[in-house]
């Protein structure tokens, strides 16, 4: 069953999914590309975020998005403490860091799946908010509301962390230490104190992130580990921690996913980020990453 | 060396032994269940450990070759209704073969991005069998148990034997590479690859074989799962909890002698069955994470690390 209705459909969807993609992966752009973090608990940190927003919006009324606002400062100190403690038990000691720091990650990922099912259960949870389950008809196409919205603040998004990075004095020093943190305590800073800032604010995007995640699809606990391929394919394939780069990769995955899916059907879907990823790392060792030799 | 080998055997026949007897002995189901997921579990952390901890190469992709052993032995049965011998020696060669595929990628990828390629892996592979409607596709698929060989009055006794002697085989196989040139030149590309290369170390024909004999054994303890169970389906046989739990067994035990994922898989296995029954399976996950993140953190050299430690502060320099 394949038409150019059904493919303009699965191109317009996949856009929109693919913002909604990039919005998910920026933190982890930030903390796996630019500071070499392997954070694979990312996608938990996410859905914890999205639970956060769940428990607001269904305890107060809270709209999503605001609520995503609201924990966003939580999110940040949080990542500021986790960092903390990564550095101070791997990056510190230095050796080995690279197998150690990714259990620690899988193991805190466990934990908070754990932790979400003894206090939320294991069932789907949604928001609700006037946007959600309306739709806007246009040429014949439905496209939904919830991913418009995705699709707006994604954009925003992205724009902001970017124009962040290249315009404020913060901003470029996460970019310097990333490149070299010898030099920059050579100049006088601490490259420390600048990651675990950078690492706040890779967590601290998880509010609008995780927000967007609930906007778009109900969740549940263990939904984390099917954007653990997501998150990582878009941010290895963008590489260098780039924040367009992160939305132009994101959209690629977001339209393959939805040309495959409307094409071979939904059973399908789990392996099409994965396989992705294994083509880009087998073609480029590193990613497309071009820093690292 | 000798003496240690010929303790070693009569260990491994005393352990034979006395599973046999357990065979024998305990008519109960639960307790076998329980010590044959052990048991099971012990294959699995030396396979990962041969290439993990020796190698330095973290694969998360356990349940992958786990799966693919399961799925192995389902459609040798089904199609012709194989032995179990025989499923068991082709989830081994498949297991190889998917090794042999995976070392070639360690020529590409090192560190987080060889890890994150075997959950890539994972993903792809379960998502391919959930498709494959021949072995059941995503509802699973249902066996019967064929009758048991002569000594055994039922076949999950069999069975239970037979994952004993995979153990002795497994680390049988893990303790022959720690001690021989195998083991010291995985050491010496853990370390440090390039520097390895350079002295003359064949670290490609050392990984691959490091990856062939991981994943021969992981794909083999695999298969008799399916017949314990009389089922299988893609979601349980792939689960990435396997694949956690044989890297936490590994590293909590210890990485760097043999008896480490021995330990670790006893200690966590059956802390996880006793909750698994007492509590529940939510908690046996959290039990897992918080483990692991605390060795991780308190001993990154695991229970073989502390108890070298303790050794060494008496003043006894040998390990």
């Amino acid at each position: 069953m394949f038409s150019l209705d059904l493919l303009q459909d699965a191109l317009v969807s996949g856009v929109l999914l693919g913002c909604f993609y990039a919005a998910v992966s920026l933190g982890l752009s930030l903390s796996f590309g630019l500071l070499d973090v392997p954070n694979v608990a990312h996608p938990a940190f996410l859905v914890m975020a999205s639970y956060g927003v769940f428990y607001l919006n269904d305890k107060f009324g809270v709209d999503p998005l605001l609520a995503g606002l609201l924990i966003t400062p939580l999110l940040f100190v949080f990542g500021l403490v986790a960092y903390r403690l990564y550095y101070e038990t791997f990056e510190k000691r230095g050796s080995d860091a690279g197998v150690r720091g990714i259990a620690f990650f899988f193991g805190i990922a466990f934990i908070i799946e754990v932790l979400l099912i003894l206090q939320f259960g294991v069932d789907q949870q949604s928001v609700t908010a006037s946007y959600i389950g309306k739709a806007w008809r246009i040429a014949g196409m439905r496209i939904p509301y919830r991913l418009l919205v995705a699709f707006a603040v994604a954009a925003g998004l992205t724009i902001l962390l970017t124009l962040y990075l290249s315009k404020t004095f913060m901003g470029r020093a996460i970019r310097a230490v990333a490149q070299d943190q010898e030099a920059l305590r050579l100049m006088g800073a601490d490259p420390i104190r600048i990651k675990q800032w950078a690492f706040g604010i890779s967590t601290a995007v998880l509010g609008i992130s995780g927000a967007l995640l609930i906007i778009v699809a109900p969740v549940n606990p263990t939904l984390d580990r099917s954007y653990i391929g997501r998150t990582f394919c878009v941010v290895v394939m963008a590489g260098l921690g780039s924040m367009s780069g992160t939305l132009v990769t994101a959209i690629i995955l977001g339209v393959v996913e939805a040309v495959v899916l409307t094409m071979f059907g939904a059973s399908w879907a789990p392996a099409i980020s994965f396989a992705m990823l294994l083509g880009v790392l087998a073609v480029r060792p590193q990613g497309l990453f071009g820093r690292r030799s | 060396m000798n003496r240690g080998g010929t303790t070693f055997w009569i260990g491994a026949i005393l352990f034979l032994a006395a599973a046999f007897a357990m065979t024998q002995l305990i008519g109960n189901q639960y307790p076998f269940f329980a010590c044959y997921v052990i048991l099971q579990f012990i294959v699995l952390a030396i396979a990962w450990n041969v290439l993990g901890g020796y190698a330095g190469y973290v694969n998360f992709g356990t349940s992958a070759f786990f799966g693919v052993g399961v799925y192995t032995a389902v459609f040798l049965f089904k199609s012709i209704g194989a032995p179990l011998v025989v499923q068991i020696a082709a989830a081994a060669i498949v297991g190889a073969l998917m090794g042999f595929a995976l070392g070639l990628l360690t020529l590409r990828m090192q560190g987080i991005f060889f890890s994150i390629a075997t959950i890539a892996l994972t993903i792809v592979i379960e998502t391919a069998i959930t498709n494959w409607r021949y072995v059941g596709g995503a509802a699973g698929i249902q066996m019967q148990q064929p009758a048991p060989m002569a000594p055994f009055t039922s076949y999950v006794q069999m069975l239970f034997f037979v994952q004993a002697l995979l153990v002795v085989l497994a680390v049988a196989i893990s303790r022959y590479i720690q001690n021989s040139w195998i083991g010291r030149g995985l050491q010496a590309l853990k370390d440090d690859e390039l520097a390895a290369e350079c002295t003359g170390v064949p670290t490609l024909r050392l990984k691959l074989l490091a990856c062939v004999i991981s994943g021969a054994l992981m794909c083999a303890a695999g298969a008799p799962a399916a017949m314990y169970l009389q089922y299988a389906d893609p979601s349980s046989a792939f689960n990435l909890n396997y694949s956690v739990s044989v890297l936490a067994m590994s590293l909590i035990g210890g990485t760097a002698h043999w008896a480490g994922p021995i330990i670790g898989a006893i200690l966590l296995g059956a802390t996880q069955q006793l909750l698994t029954v007492t509590i529940s399976s939510e908690v046996n996950v959290l039990i897992l994470g918080v483990m692991l993140v605390l060795f991780v953190v308190g001993a990154p050299e695991g229970i073989i690390g502390l108890i070298r430690k303790a050794r060494g502060n008496r003043g006894e320099g040998e390990a």
